[in-house]
Formats: structure tokens, sequence, C-alpha cells
């Protein structure tokens, strides 16, 4: 007899057998589109799992919103699962979701609960999230009642999909937004993210990392979050690394964007994740249709196919990012008490400091660049528990074209390969 | 390049539904680069919390941005509510960015916007429509006393 089925199991059996899961951010407002969706991405070559993406009404708790826009027939940016009935969702899941084909929410919602309460009575297990990740990148709700909900979210989750069903959350910390966020720190909130998660409840996780602009410092940071991961988590909570393609401004050009998906899968398998989100050569004008999501999987599971898995034994390295995702965890977990209280604690005094974030309880004294090797640095580090930056002359005025230049630097470069 | 200051008031704001905010950031500097103060209100903006916004900063302009597919709609209901709702306004209004799902521009959506109140309907490409908005002579006064025509 096998084990129950779930999520995580069923990415450490494709690892298993040496394979990468791939899986796109699909998600389309009616249930046909989805489910045609759905069985396109089932049937891709490849070893890969579903997702329903949550349009942006839902995402900020407008139920009205999103039934009003379904009543119109206006064209949605994500399924919306809070508003279609369950029996729909159920039905268009049903002979789709198996042991070999898991789907897993994913939204963006510092109010998770309507969206939780609906994934569970679909019957689905397995969603992505944050206290700190679904919340700063994501609107204006201030991040202590982010984290007072995430907490009642994770318990929420475990109550609703209870044994033997397992459930599954993914942290959205290795990304936020998206940009110009240096490794450390993305490696350092997956992390705290990934105990917040554990210390609520949830004993099977996946922590991200996005892709940045330097391949060397992405397979370091990915190490240093298994390495942390391992030093950190309590043993009984079982987890894997997620990659995601680059989550910034995208390549314009068909080529150019492949590129950067391929160079995504080899990272993925060169430095030791589970599982790749891809991102399609549409990205940077529109949402993607069904073909171009398979299209992506495809391209990005040839890729994986034909990259060797690293060496056994070069983990311990303490890396430049592994360093500094140690110190910035080290700070916020020193003081001791709840992971969600330390995190707040962190932001407030600006240990934890995202450059470029609006959200009024981000500090904002931090600012990264790209260095001339490639690699993303801090050139100013506020009140970080990070060594001050060492410059020559002063950190140049951020203007419009300087920030348009340094956000498109990653598209630049693939678009422009010969 | 910056140009002299002009003394007025920019509000930049996103919509209702929409959490991204590269593009505020950048707005706000290139609106600033123009020569105006800039209040930037962030993302996923309310009508109700927009409109009061502007009875506070009083501005002589706001630019809407939206980029994550809603655009067209959210933007209809922020323009109607500004215009029509309680403590109804006329200062000129601009939106742009990725207004709908489909990588291409709704002319009948942006009529919709017109209609309401909307001064101009850009694309995600028109900077240099939208800085030639802003730097020709008296733009706010212009398109103010259009405005106080039509709400008759
Ligand atoms: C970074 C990013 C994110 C980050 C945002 C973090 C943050 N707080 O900002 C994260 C990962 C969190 C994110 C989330 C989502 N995203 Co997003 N995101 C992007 C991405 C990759 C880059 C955006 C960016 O940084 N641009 C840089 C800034 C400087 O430029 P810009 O925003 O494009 O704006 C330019 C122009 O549009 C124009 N412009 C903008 N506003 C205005 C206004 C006026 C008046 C004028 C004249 C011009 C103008 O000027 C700017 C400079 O050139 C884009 C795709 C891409 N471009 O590659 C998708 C994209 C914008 N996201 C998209 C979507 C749908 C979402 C989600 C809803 C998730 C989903 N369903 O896929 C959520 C948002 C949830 C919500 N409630 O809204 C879609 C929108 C689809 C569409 N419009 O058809 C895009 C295009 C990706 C895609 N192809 O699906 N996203």
């Amino acid at each position: 007899m096998s084990a129950p089925q779930s999520f995580g199991r069923f990415v450490a059996r494709a690892a298993a057998g040496g394979g990468l899961v791939v899986q796109p951010r699909m998600g389309f407002g009616t249930p046909r589109l989805m489910r045609a969706g759905l069985e396109r991405v089932r049937a891709a070559a490849g070893s890969t799992a579903g997702t329903l993406t949550i349009d942006s009404y839902t995402r900020v708790g407008d139920l009205a919103a999103a039934g009003a826009a379904l009543a119109e027939g206006a064209a949605l940016n994500g399924y919306p699962i809070a508003t279609h009935p369950p029996a729909v969702t159920r039905e268009l899941l049903d002979g789709i979701t198996a042991a070999d084909f898991p789907v897993q929410v994913r939204h963006g919602s510092s109010r998770p609960e309507p969206i939780i309460r609906a994934l569970a009575a679909a019957g689905l297990d397995a969603t992505e999230g944050g206290p700190v990740s679904y919340c700063l990148p994501y609107g204006r709700t201030p991040l202590r009642e982010s984290v007072d909900n995430w907490a009642r979210g994770c318990e929420l989750l475990a109550e609703l999909v209870p044994a033997p069903r397992t459930p599954h959350l993914e942290t959205f910390g290795g990304c936020m937004l998206g940009q110009l966020c240096p490794p450390g720190l993305l490696v350092a909130l997956s992390v705290l993210e990934g105990l917040f998660f554990a210390e609520h409840g949830i004993g099977e996780l996946s922590l991200s990392y996005a892709q940045q602009t330097d391949a060397g410092q992405d397979a370091e940071a990915v190490r240093a979050l298994r390495r942390l991961a391992a030093e950190l988590l309590p043993p009984r909570v079982e987890w894997h690394v997620v990659l995601y393609t680059y989550m910034g401004v995208y390549p314009g050009t068909r080529a150019g964007a492949d590129r950067l998906l391929e160079a995504s899968a080899r990272l993925a398998v060169r430095s030791g994740a589970r599982r790749l989100i891809v991102k399609t050569a549409a990205e940077a004008h529109r949402i993607p249709t069904v073909a171009e999501n398979v299209r992506a999987l495809e391209i990005a599971a040839a890729a994986a196919a034909l990259t060797e898995p690293p060496a056994a034994g070069d983990e311990s390295a303490d890396s430049e990012v592994y360093l500094e995702a140690r110190a910035f965890v080290g700070a916020v977990l020193d003081g001791g008490g709840p992971v969600g209280t330390a995190l707040r604690t962190a932001f407030a005094r600006g240990w934890l400091d995202v450059p470029y974030c609006l959200h009024p309880d981000n500090a904002g004294r931090s600012r990264s660049v790209i260095d001339p090797t490639g690699r993303l640095r801090w050139s100013r580090t506020g009140s970080m528990p990070l060594a001050p930056v060492r410059r020559s002359g002063r950190v140049p005025e951020l203007t419009a074209d300087g920030l348009l230049a340094a956000v498109h630097a990653v598209a630049r470069r693939y678009d422009h390969v010969a | 390049m910056s140009l002299p200051p002009t003394g007025q008031t920019v509000l930049v704001t996103g919509t209702a539904s929409d959490s991204h905010t590269w593009n505020l950031v950048y707005l706000q500097l290139f609106v600033e680069e123009l020569g105006y103060r800039v209040v930037n209100l962030g993302p996923c903006v309310t009508d109700d919390l927009l409109a009061e916004a502007c009875r506070v900063h009083r501005p002589d302009l706001v630019v809407i941005s939206s980029v994550n597919g809603h655009g067209y709609r959210d933007g209809l209901s922020a323009v109607t509510r500004l215009r029509r709702g309680p403590g109804r306004s006329d200062i000129p209004v601009v939106i742009g960015g990725k207004l709908g799902v489909l990588g291409e521009r709704s002319p009948e959506a942006a009529a919709r916007l017109l209609a309401a109140g909307c001064d101009a309907v850009f694309d995600d490409a028109d900077l240099d429509a939208l800085r030639e908005f802003l730097t020709r002579p008296a733009a706010g006064a212009r398109t103010a006393h259009r405005h106080a025509g039509s709400t008759v």
C-alpha cells in the first residue's frame, strides 16, 4: 500500500526519478477555460503540476467586484475561486486532480480566509502565501493584520484539510516585489515564512526563491536556502525548494523570453530545486494563453532534462548569500518569541527593509544595484544587520531613466543576445 | 534632466484591485522630473480613498496607473466616483498602463473612460504623450474648463 498522496510527496517522487516538476502561473475567469487549461497542462510533456491562479478582485477581498465582473462577462486576470460555487470548482477539477497531477492555488492575498475555505471545499490541499510576502508587495493591509490573518490562515488550512489529506503551503518570501531585492534578504524571508508556517501547524512546505540577475549568485542562493531550511526547520516538517523563473520585467521578444526560461530550468536542476514555476513568452505583454503556458512548460522540462544534477557534497560552503541570509534570520529570531511578532519587530526597526517597496510598514531606507559583474548588491543598507556598503563616491540619485534601466537590465540582456 | 518647478501638484495612484507598485515608483520620478510636486497614493486605492485624497490634496492633475489587466474596469469606476459621487470634482484625470488582459488597446473601453470624464487614456508605451500632456502650457486649466462645460 502506498502512502497517501500529497503535493510534497508528488514532488519528492518526481525528484527520486530525476525529474524537475514544472508548473505554470495560469489562471482564467471562467471554469470552462480553466478546465481546458488544466487538461492541457496535465497532458504536456514533462512532470507537470497544475495551478489555479486567482484574480485580483478575489485577492483584495472584493468578492462583489469579482461577481459583477463575471456577470458583465469581463475578462478577469485569474480564477475567482471564492465566487464560483464550490460545486463548480469541484466539477472543473473532476477527473483532473489525481495522485500524479496535484493542483495548487496561487493568489497573493493578505486576507486569505475566503480563498482557503474555497480551495478546501473544492478538495484542494496546496496553496501559497506568507505573512510578509502576501502583504508588502500586495497592497495596503498593515503588516500586523497580515501576520494575524496568516496565522489564522495556516490554522484554518490545517483544520479544513484533515488527515489523510496533507495541507501544503509555499512561501512567496523568495520573490517579494519580483526584482532588485538582493538574494540574502529573499532567502531569509523565505526561511522565516517557512518557520512561521511550521509554528502555525503546517507540516509540509515549499520554500521559494525567484531567479535574479546572476546565475552564480542564484545558485548560491538556492543552496543557502536549502542549508538554512535543513538547519532551522523542525525535523518533522517535510519541505522542498521551488524556483521561480524571473519575476521582474520580462524579455519582450520570444527568443529572449525562451532563453531566460531555459536558464531558469538549468539553474533549478544545478542548484537542487525540485520544482520550477515558469514564465511564458507573453509575460511582458499580457495574460498568456493556454498554448503559451504549455509551450513554456515543455521548453523548461526539455532544458531541465538536458542538465546535469549537482554532484553531492558542495552544499555546506559559507557563500556570501548564505552568510547574509543567516545574519538576517539571526537578527530576527534573536529576541525569541513567536516568528510573526519577531517579523513585525524586524520591519518596524528596519532590520528587514525591502528596497523600492512603498508599503508604509517597510522602512524604505535600503537600496540596491546590479554591480558590473551582474550580481545584485546593496548600495544602501539602512538599519539592516549588514556591514555598511563601502563606496567610492555618492550613491547616484534615483531617476526615472535610472529605475527603468535597472528593472529592464535582465530583459535587455536576454533580448539582445545574438 | 529635471525641469524647473511648476508649482503644481500631481496625484499618482494605483487602482482598487491593482497591487503593482513599480509603475507608481516610476511615474512619481517621471512626473517630478517635469517640475511637479507628486503625492503618490500607492497601490490598491479604493474609489472613496481616491476621492478623499483629491479633496485633501487638491491636486492639479490625477494620474491613474494600472497594469494588472483590470484597469479599464477599475479606472471607469474610479473616474465615475470622482465625477459623480459625493464631493464631485472636476480635477483633470488621465489613465494609462496595461489596462486590459489582451495586450492591446480596446477602443470601446477607452471611449467609455473618456465619456465618464477621463481627460486622456494612454497605452503603456505612451510616455511621450504623457510628457507632452504635462508640459504643454496651462494643460490643467484647459482640461478643467472643458469639464466645467460638460458637468452641467
Ligand atoms: C513585477 C511584477 C509583479 C510583482 C509586483 C510587485 C509590486 N508590488 O509591484 C508581483 C510578482 C507581486 C506581481 C503580481 C501580480 N501580477 Co504582475 N507583473 C510584474 C511584471 C513581471 C513586471 C512589472 C514591472 O515591474 N514593470 C516595471 C514598471 C516600471 O513598468 P510597468 O509597470 O510596465 O509600467 C510601464 C508602462 O505600463 C507605462 N505605464 C504604467 N502606468 C502608466 C500610466 C500612464 C498614464 C502612462 C502614460 C503610462 C503608464 O509606463 C511604465 C514605464 O514604461 C509584469 C510583466 C512584465 N512587464 O514583464 C507582470 C504583470 C504586470 N502582472 C500581471 C498580473 C496579472 C499580476 C497578478 C494579478 C498575478 C496574476 N494573475 O498573474 C498579480 C497582481 C495582484 C493584484 N492584486 O493586482 C500581468 C498583467 C496582465 C495584463 N495587464 O494583461 C503582467 C503583465 C504579467 C502577465 N503577462 O501576466 N506582478
